[in-house]
C-alpha cells in the first residue's frame, strides 16, 4: 500500500431530515480506497452502508443532504495532474462533471438489478446505448464490445442474449448483464451495493468468482458492500466494520478476522452461524437489537450491548473518535484510547 | 451530575415512547393527520357545512320557499360592523324604483336607515327532525318587511332568498352524496368482498359486471336514466331514484380496491397465521382483513363524495335531475343558466362557489387521510 | 417422467415406528398455470414433487435448498395451509392415533391445528399491525375456547416471559419492537396452545446478524423445554447445521439427499450437496475457497429436466442420469440418496469444527 489513495472519505457526515427529526444515517465516516484492491463495507441492515455510497455517487435526495465531510477523488477526466484529487462534495449536484464522471470513471452495481434495466429494451440495446455514450463507436462495432463484454461476464450465448430483456433472464443472469455494463467503460472504482444479497448461494459464488477475476484482470477499485461476513473474507482486501452510521473499526481482512480490536467486530464474529461448528451448538450472542435511528444518542452507539463497556459511563456519556491503533488498522473504541486500561 | 442528567432524560424519552408504543391503530392515523394543516382547516369547513346541512332552518333567514314578485332578483346586502364611528353589526336596507324605460326594478341603497343585525333571532318558525317546532334562527333583522328586508345573497327571479335556498340546497346535494357513497361502499365492499376472497366463478362475474359497468360512458347513462324517470313522482321518489342510480353506477372502483386489498391480504403471512391457529372464517375477515383498509376506505370515500355532488349538480343543472320544487346547488344553478340572468343578477351564479368550496375541502381532507392512513408505509 | 419409480423403500406401507412423529410420503404440489381470457389451463409449477421424509419426536429436521425449491409449499402442505396434490402425511396425535392429514375435513382440522404450529419469516408481515401483543399472542387461545380474559392475560404474561420479553410489553403494538423481538412475538403465539410440532419457515433469514443468534438459542431452548419437534425451513446452510439434528436437501421439488447433520456435511453424497456446501462462503481470509461454482442456473419447476433434475449442471451425470430420475434409496442407515452414481463418488464436504 506505498501508492496514494483513489479515493478518500473524510469525516463524511449525511443526515436525512424528516417530520420526525433528523437522521445521522451517516455520521462521520472515513476510509480510502486504495487503486487495484477492494474495500468491503460490512455492517447490519440500516447502519447506513448505502447511504455513504450514494454519498460518494452524490445520488442523496431530499430530504437527504450531505452535511459535512469531504470525498477525494483522483480523477483522471476531472483533475489536471494525476497528483491532484477532486472533492467531489464540491462539485454542483447536477453537473456535467459529476455525470461524466459517474459514467466512466465510477460505476455502481445496485442490489436490485431488476430496477436498473429498463424493461422495454433488450439487454443488448441497453448495452449499446452505455457505450455509445462514451465511446465514439459505429453502431457494428459497439455490438462487437457489447457481445465481447457479456462473453467476459460469462453469459452464455452471448449473441442471443442481446435480443433477450432483462426480465427475461434470471437473477444471476441479469446480476452478470449489470455487471458487465458496469464494466463497459473500464471505470476506476467499481461499487457494488449487496450484489448477491437477492441469489442464492450457488448464484452467489458464481456472481463473487467472476468480480474475483474481472478484478484481477482489469486491477479495477471494487467497493464491496454486504452484511455477510463470509463474502467479505472471500473478495475483500480491506474492511471497513460500521454500526449505526460510523466506522467502528477499519483495516486489512487478515487483521479484521484474526485479530479484531473493536468489541463490536469482535462480538459480531463470535455470534454468527457458520458450517464449520458442531450440530446443536448455543452460540454467543450480543445481547439487545439494534437502536431506532430516530433514537437519541450519547457516548458510543455499542454501549448498550457491549459488553467491555467502561466503567463509570464513561462510554455512556462520551463519543470515541476513529483512531489508528498501527500502521493499518483504526478503531472507534476507548478501550485503544487510553480512556481505561484494558483489563 | 451529569449521569443523573442522562437518566431523568433517558427516562423521559421512555415516556415518550411509551405513547407510541402503546397507540392503537387510529391514534396513529390521527397523529399523522394532525400534520396535515390543510386537511385539518379542510375538516372544520366540512364541519361546518354538515351542521348546516342538518339544521339548514337554523341558518336561514326566511322560509326558502316564500315568493315575492316585489322583491325579484335584489342584490346581496353586504354586512357592515360600524356605524356611526360606533360598533354596531348592521345592514343597509335596499330600495326599489321602477326604471321608467325599460321597465325594470332598479335597487339602490337607503343610506337614511340601518337595520341591526341581530343573533338568535326569532323567525319564520319550522321543526326540528319532526321532534319539535321552534322559531330560532342564528341571524336575521327584526320585523322584516316589504319595507325592511334582508337578503344576505340576493333574490332570485321570485323573489325568493337566495341565501336560504342555498342552506337547503346543502342539506339535499350533501345528503345525496353522503347516501350515494354509502350505498357504494356498502356494494362495493358486499360485491368486491365476495370476489376478492371467495375467488372462482363470482369473481369472474363480477369482474365482468364491473368491466362492463366502467366501459359504459357515464354522461349519457345517467342521463337516459334520469331522463326516464317519471316526471310525476314526487321530489322524495326523485331524490332516492337519482341516489340510486349515482351509486348503481359508482360501487366499481370501490369494488375493484377492495377486492385488490382482498385478494393481497389473502396472501399476508398474519392472515395465514390465523387461519393457522383456530380463526374462524368470519373472524379472519372482519378481525383481521377489514380493519387493515379501513382507513383507505374512508379515504377512498371521502374522494368520492364530491364527485357524487357534482354528478347530482350536473344533472340537476341539466333539468334531468331533481326539479323544483325540490333544492339542491344544482337546482339552484338552473336559474343562472340563461346569459340573460347572469348579466342581470349575477349573484345567481354564488351556489356555484358553494360547490367549488365543499369540493375542494373534501378532496383536501381526502388527500390528508389518505396519506395519513397507512402509518406502517 | 416415471414419478412411480420415485416411489423409494422408505414409503413402503409399514407401519410407523413408535419414535416417529410424522411421515410424508410422496407429497405433491403442483399449481396450474392459467392463460389467456378464459383462464385456462396450460401447464403446471410442479413446487413439490414427490417428496418423502419423517420427523422423529423431539427432534428438528432442516430443510434446505435455493429459492423457489419447493421448502415453503412442503411446509405449508403440512399444515393445510394449501392442500396438496397428492401423497400422504401421516402424523401422531397427542392421544397416540394415526391420522392422514391430507384426508381431513377442514373442520376435523381444527383440533390438529392446536398441535401443529407455524413461524414465518417475516416478523413484520406475520403480525397483525392493529392488535396488541395481548390480542396477537391471546388470539390462539381466545379462538380454542380460553374465553377468560385474566386467564388469558396470565398465559400470554407466562408466554412472553418464555420467549424472554417482558409482560409489561402486553399491551404494546407490535410498531413498537424490533425485528428480532416480534419474532419472539411470533414464537410465543405460536407456542400459545402448547403445540407438538412447530414448522419454522426461514425464521432467521429477515433478522440482524447479531439478532439471528438469540433466535436460534431461544429455539434450542424452547425445544428442551417442552419437548417440541421442529421442521426448520431455511436457505442458509450455516444456521441449519447449528440447529439441525437431521438435514434434508431440496432441489427442484424433490428431496434429494437426507441424513445426520454431521454426515450430511463432512462427507456429503450427492453431488449437489457438495456443491451447496462449496459455494457458502467461509468467514475466513485464510481459508480462500477454490470456489468451483456450479455452472448454470436452478431450473423452474414449470419445465424442470429429464431425468436426475441435476444433470443439467452436474459434473458427473451421464445418460442414465438423463434419462432416469433416480430414487431416494437408504444407502447408510439413516442416510438417503437419490443419485445414480452416489455409490462411485467420493465427495467433499466442509472441514471439521474447530
Ligand atoms: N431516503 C431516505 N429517507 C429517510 N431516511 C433514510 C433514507 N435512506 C436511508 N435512510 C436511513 O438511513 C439509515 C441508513 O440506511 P442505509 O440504506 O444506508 O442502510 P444499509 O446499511 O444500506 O442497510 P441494508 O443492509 O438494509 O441495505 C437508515 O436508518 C435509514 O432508515
Ligand atoms: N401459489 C402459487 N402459485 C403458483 N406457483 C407457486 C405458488 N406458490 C409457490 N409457487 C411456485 O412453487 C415453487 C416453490 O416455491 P416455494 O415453496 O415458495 O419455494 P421456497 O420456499 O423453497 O423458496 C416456486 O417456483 C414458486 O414460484
Ligand atoms: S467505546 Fe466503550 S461501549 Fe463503545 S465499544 Fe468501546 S468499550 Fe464498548
Ligand atoms: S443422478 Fe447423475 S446427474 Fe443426478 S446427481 Fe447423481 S450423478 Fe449427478
Ligand atoms: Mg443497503
Ligand atoms: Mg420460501
Amino acid at each position: 500500500m506505498t501508492n496514494q489513495p483513489l479515493l478518500e472519505v473524510r469525516d463524511l457526515q449525511t443526515v436525512f431530515e424528516l417530520d420526525e427529526g433528523t437522521v445521522k444515517a451517516v455520521d462521520g465516516v472515513s476510509f480510502d480506497v486504495y487503486p487495484g484492491r477492494v474495500l468491503g463495507i460490512v455492517g447490519e441492515s440500516g447502519c447506513g452502508k448505502s447511504v455513504t455510497i450514494k454519498s460518494v455517487l452524490r445520488l442523496i435526495e431530499e430530504p437527504g443532504r450531505i452535511a459535512n465531510g469531504a470525498i477525494r477523488f483522483r480523477s483522471k477526466i476531472l483533475g489536471n495532474s494525476s497528483a491532484e484529487m477532486v472533492d467531489l462534495v464540491q462539485l454542483p449536484a447536477k453537473s456535467a462533471q459529476l455525470r461524466a464522471l459517474r459514467g466512466n470513471e465510477i460505476a455502481l452495481i445496485p442490489q436490485e438489478p431488476m430496477a436498473a434495466f429498463s424493461p422495454v429494451h433488450t439487454i443488448g440495446n441497453q448495452l449499446m446505448e452505455v457505450i455509445q455514450l462514451h465511446q465514439p463507436v459505429s453502431n457494428e462495432e459497439a455490438k462487437k464490445i457489447a457481445v465481447n463484454r457479456l462473453k467476459e461476464v460469462g453469459v452464455p450465448n452471448p449473441e442471443g442474449a442481446m435480443d433477450r430483456y432483462s426480465w427475461e433472464l434470471s437473477g444471476g443472469l441479469r446480476q452478470r448483464a449489470m455487471i458487465g455494463m458496469a464494466l463497459t467503460c473500464d471505470p476506476l472504482l467499481l461499487i457494488a451495493d449487496e450484489p448477491t444479497t437477492a441469489i442464492d448461494v450457488t448464484t452467489q459464488a458464481q456472481v463473487l468468482s467472476l468480480l474475483r477475476k474481472l478484478q484481477q484482470e482489469h486491477q479495477t477499485s471494487i467497493i464491496f458492500i454486504t452484511h455477510d461476513l463470509g463474502v467479505i473474507a472471500q473478495l475483500a482486501d480491506d474492511v471497513v466494520v460500521m454500526y449505526l452510521g460510523k466506522v467502528m473499526e477499519s483495516g486489512p481482512v487478515d487483521q479484521i478476522f484474526h485479530n479484531p480490536q473493536h468489541p463490536y467486530t469482535r462480538a459480531l464474529l463470535r455470534s454468527i452461524p457458520t458450517v464449520h461448528t458442531k450440530n446443536r451448538s448455543r452460540l454467543p450472542t450480543i445481547s439487545g437489537s439494534i437502536p431506532h435511528p430516530f433514537q437519541k444518542r450519547s457516548g458510543c452507539p455499542f454501549v448498550a450491548r457491549c459488553q467491555e463497556a467502561l466503567p463509570q459511563q464513561k462510554c455512556a456519556n462520551q463519543a470515541p473518535v476513529l483512531k489508528a491503533i498501527n500502521e493499518h488498522q483504526s478503531v472507534s473504541c476507548f478501550l485503544h484510547q487510553g480512556g481505561g486500561n484494558v483489563s | 451530575m451529569t449521569s443523573q442528567t442522562t437518566l431523568s432524560s433517558e427516562a423521559r424519552e421512555n415516556v415518550k415512547d411509551e405513547a407510541f408504543d402503546v397507540a392503537p391503530n387510529w391514534k396513529l392515523v390521527w397523529w399523522r393527520f394532525k400534520k396535515h394543516r390543510l386537511a385539518l382547516v379542510s375538516a372544520f369547513v366540512l364541519f361546518g357545512i354538515i351542521l348546516i346541512a342538518l339544521f339548514p332552518d337554523f341558518f336561514s333567514i326566511q322560509d326558502p320557499n316564500k315568493s315575492s314578485a316585489r322583491e325579484s332578483f335584489m342584490p346581496p346586502q353586504g354586512i357592515s360592523f360600524f356605524h356611526d364611528g360606533s360598533f354596531q353589526v348592521h345592514v343597509k336596507p335596499l330600495k326599489g324604483k321602477r326604471n321608467p324605460t325599460t321597465l325594470k326594478m332598479e335597487w339602490g341603497v337607503d343610506k337614511k336607515r340601518i337595520l341591526p343585525l341581530r343573533f338568535f333571532t326569532s323567525g319564520y318558525e319550522y321543526e326540528v327532525f319532526g321532534l319539535f317546532k321552534t322559531d330560532l334562527h342564528l341571524f336575521g333583522i327584526e320585523k322584516p318587511s316589504a319595507r325592511n328586508s334582508f337578503h344576505l345573497l340576493g333574490t332570485d327571479r321570485l323573489g325568493r332568498d337566495q341565501w336560504s335556498r342555498l342552506m337547503h340546497g346543502t342539506r339535499v346535494s350533501l345528503s345525496i352524496g353522503l347516501v350515494a357513497v354509502g350505498l357504494s361502499i356498502f356494494l362495493g365492499i358486499l360485491l368486491g368482498g365476495i370476489s376478492g376472497y371467495y375467488g372462482g366463478w363470482p369473481d369472474l362475474v363480477i369482474q365482468r359486471l364491473i368491466e362492463i359497468l366502467q366501459s359504459l360512458p357515464p354522461i349519457p347513462i345517467w342521463m337516459a336514466l334520469t331522463a326516464a324517470l317519471p316526471r310525476d313522482w314526487t321530489v322524495e321518489q326523485t331524490y332516492f331514484a337519482i341516489t340510486l342510480i349515482l351509486s348503481l353506477l359508482g360501487w366499481t372502483t370501490l369494488g375493484r380496491e377492495v377486492r385488490g386489498r382482498f385478494l393481497s391480504l389473502r396472501e399476508e403471512d398474519f392472515v395465514m397465521a390465523a387461519k393457522l391457529s383456530g380463526c374462524s372464517q368470519s373472524r379472519i375477515i372482519f378481525r383481521h382483513m377489514l380493519p387493515t383498509f379501513t382507513s383507505h376506505i374512508i379515504a377512498t370515500s371521502t374522494l368520492a363524495i364530491p364527485v357524487m355532488i357534482i354528478n347530482e349538480t350536473f344533472l340537476s343543472f341539466l333539468g334531468l335531475g331533481l326539479r323544483p320544487p325540490a333544492i339542491s346547488w344544482g337546482v339552484l344553478l338552473q336559474e343562472a343558466q340563461n346569459l340573460q340572468s347572469i348579466a342581470l343578477a349575477p349573484w345567481l351564479l354564488l351556489p356555484g362557489l358553494a360547490v367549488i368550496f365543499t369540493v375542494l375541502a373534501l378532496n383536501i381532507l381526502g388527500d390528508g387521510l389518505r396519506d395519513a392512513a397507512d402509518p406502517y408505509s | 417422467m416415471s414419478v412411480e419409480s420415485t416411489q423409494s423403500k422408505l414409503t413402503a406401507n409399514t407401519p410407523m415406528p413408535p419414535e416417529r412423529l410424522l411421515d410424508v410420503k410422496q407429497l405433491k404440489k403442483y399449481f396450474p398455470i392459467r392463460k389467456g381470457f378464459f383462464k385456462s389451463v396450460v401447464g403446471q409449477v410442479r413446487s413439490v414433487d414427490g417428496v418423502t421424509f419423517h420427523l422423529n419426536q423431539g427432534e428438528t429436521l432442516g430443510l434446505v435448498g435455493e429459492s423457489g425449491c419447493g421448502k415453503t409449499t412442503t411446509s405449508r402442505c403440512l399444515l393445510r395451509a394449501i392442500n396438496p396434490t397428492s401423497g400422504e402425511i401421516r402424523y401422531r396425535q397427542a392421544d397416540g392415533q394415526l391420522v392422514d392429514v391430507t384426508k381431513l375435513a377442514s373442520d376435523e382440522l381444527r383440533p390438529l391445528r392446536r398441535e401443529m404450529q407455524m413461524i414465518f419469516q417475516d416478523p413484520f408481515a406475520s403480525l397483525n399491525p392493529r392488535m396488541n401483543l395481548l390480542d396477537l399472542v391471546g388470539e390462539p387461545l381466545l379462538v380454542n375456547g380460553v374465553a377468560n380474559r385474566k386467564e388469558r392475560s396470565d398465559r400470554v404474561a407466562d408466554l412472553l416471559r418464555l420467549v424472554g420479553l417482558r409482560p409489561e410489553y402486553m399491551r404494546r403494538f407490535p410498531h413498537a419492537f424490533s425485528g428480532g423481538q416480534r419474532q419472539r412475538i411470533v414464537i410465543a403465539r405460536a407456542l400459545a396452545l402448547n403445540p407438538r410440532l412447530v414448522v419454522a419457515d426461514e425464521p432467521v433469514s429477515a433478522l440482524d446478524v447479531s439478532v439471528q443468534a438469540q433466535v436460534l438459542n431461544l429455539l434450542l431452548d424452547l425445544q428442551e423445554q417442552l419437548k417440541l419437534t421442529y421442521l426448520f425451513v431455511a436457505h442458509d446452510l450455516s444456521v441449519v447445521r447449528h440447529i439441525s439434528d437431521r438435514v434434508a436437501v431440496m432441489y427442484v421439488g424433490r428431496i434429494v439427499e437426507m441424513s445426520p447433520t454431521d454426515e450430511l456435511f463432512l462427507a456429503p453424497k450427492h453431488p449437489y450437496t457438495a456443491a451447496l456446501l462449496s459455494a457458502v462462503p467461509v468467514a475466513d481470509p485464510r481459508i480462500r475457497s477454490k470456489m468451483q461454482p456450479l455452472e448454470g442456473d436452478v431450473p423452474s419447476p414449470s419445465n424442470p429436466p429429464s431425468g436426475c433434475h441435476f444433470h443439467p449442471r452436474c459434473p458427473f451425470a451421464t445418460e442414465l442420469c438423463r434419462q432416469q430420475a433416480p430414487d431416494l434409496e437408504e444407502v447408510q442407515p439413516n442416510h438417503f440418496v437419490a443419485c445414480h452414481r452416489q455409490a462411485e463418488l467420493s465427495l467433499l464436504g466442509v472441514s471439521e469444527p474447530t
